[in-house]
């Protein structure tokens, strides 16, 4: 239970996957200009990212592992996240239009999110069991949901503050991120 | 000639791929903490966007419309898979260092988006040479981030002693915050000089029509 803890808190705060590790950038800055927004993409993402663990985990320790397929790893999880989004998005518009409407905008994006491959690269990396990786999934995509809303809560006070011209607009979010970086490198010690 | 080389200075400043249509950012930053890393990550991307380009260039009128996502992510999975495993057998320590940021070119935005907005609809040699510029685009900015990261954060170039011994590394530009921060920096240098070229060009364009923009449905999408 203790390992469980340490992996959510590792993967949510100190390995933060846009602060610290970079990953999932584009949608980050694209995204991020309004609260509503990134709660919505952020959802969508951790959604996405805990099927596809939950996929790609059996597919690799039980198909490609016996069958020594392991080098056709990012092949077939690029296929079956993208088969698995499209599944996702006709299932919601069919049995739940209502979530639907609220996320199903973010589907598509989803697709070439590198954040989603990422974690599944990870936990074959880091040999996690399937619960484990279930944890990790679900840590890093909450992760991405803050950066998100820390983002876009400064992005809207930034519209008010004047801001020198050679820096305007995304120079200036870089800034920002790095500041609140510096801020995140402070859970460096939460865990030994 | 002179319009493919239009084309390939394209990817260079105007629409460079990270600093303007901004996409890919993800690698750009995670793995310029030295500069030998910079070259190897701008060289493997260089490798799968040129060479996705010039397959997919010349298979798009064979490719039907409605399938051609997946298609797309196949063939450019195929490529950095072949690069992957170049890498480990090469440059094992390149490799590892980089990590996980080098199966995350199949995703990367620069590729899908080339491929997508370019070369799906462009003959093969332009393809090729949009594939360059963009690559060169790219590698340009990894080799100016990693060269100010590794210089103030270490001291050194490329693994060699440059600062006199008496200058006290700074970590913070080795850690993340400081790649964000170099960044933006050198994102606002190139946003200003953007401007400066569109203006010159933007006067000649009174006297002669200029050949080295890319239509308007040349800027890919973020993703």
């Amino acid at each position: 239970m203790t390992d469980l803890v340490k992996i959510f808190v590792a993967a949510f705060l100190i390995n933060n996957i846009i602060l610290m590790r970079f990953i999932g950038l584009c949608s980050y800055i694209g995204m991020a200009s309004d609260v509503g927004q990134s709660v919505g993409m952020g959802l969508a993402v951790t959604f996405v990212t805990v099927m596809a663990s939950a996929v790609t985990w059996p597919v690799y320790y039980w198909i490609l592992k016996p069958n020594g397929l392991e080098f056709l790893e990012i092949l077939v999880f690029i296929v079956v996240i993208a088969a698995l989004v499209q599944l996702v998005e006709f299932y919601l518009k069919k049995s739940v239009p209502a979530l639907y409407h609220a996320m199903g905008i973010y589907l598509p994006l989803i697709t070439t999110n590198c954040a989603i491959l990422a974690v599944t690269f990870d936990q074959i990396t880091f040999g996690y069991n399937f619960v484990e990786s279930i944890v990790f999934a679900v840590a890093v995509s909450l992760g991405y949901l803050l950066a998100m809303l820390l983002l876009a809560g400064v992005r809207q006070r930034l519209k008010n503050s004047p801001i020198p011209s050679f820096m305007l607009d995304t120079p200036f979010l870089f800034l920002t991120t790095s500041i609140i970086a510096v801020a995140f490198m402070g859970f460096a010690g939460l865990i030994k | 000639m002179k319009r493919l080389f239009g084309i390939f200075l394209n990817g260079l400043v105007v629409e460079n791929p990270l600093f303007v249509i901004m996409i890919g950012l993800c690698s750009s930053m995670a793995v310029t903490t030295t500069v030998a890393n910079g070259i190897g990550m701008g060289i493997a991307l260089t490798f799968v966007l040129v060479m996705s380009e010039v397959i997919i260039s010349a298979f798009r009128k064979l490719i039907p419309g409605s399938i051609r996502m997946p298609i797309f992510l196949v063939v450019i999975a195929a490529f950095t898979t072949i690069m992957d495993l170049e890498m480990k057998a090469y440059f094992p320590a390149l490799s590892k260092s980089m990590g996980v940021y080098i199966p995350l070119v199949v995703v990367n935005c620069i590729v899908m988006g080339r491929v997508e907005a370019y070369s799906s609809k462009q003959p093969v040699l332009d393809s090729l040479f949009d594939g360059l510029g963009m690559g060169l685009g790219y590698t340009w900015v990894l080799l100016a981030l990693s060269i100010v990261r590794e210089l103030l954060g270490n001291g050194t170039l490329l693994g060699f002693q440059i600062m006199p011994s008496s200058f006290e590394p700074m970590i913070f530009f080795i850690l993340p915050p400081g790649g964000f921060l170099v960044f933006s920096l050198w994102m606002a240098a190139s946003n200003s000089l953007k401007r400066r070229i569109l203006a010159s060009r933007h006067k000649q364009e009174d006297l002669q029509q200029s050949c080295c923009t890319l239509p308007a449905d040349g800027t890919a999408e973020k993703a």
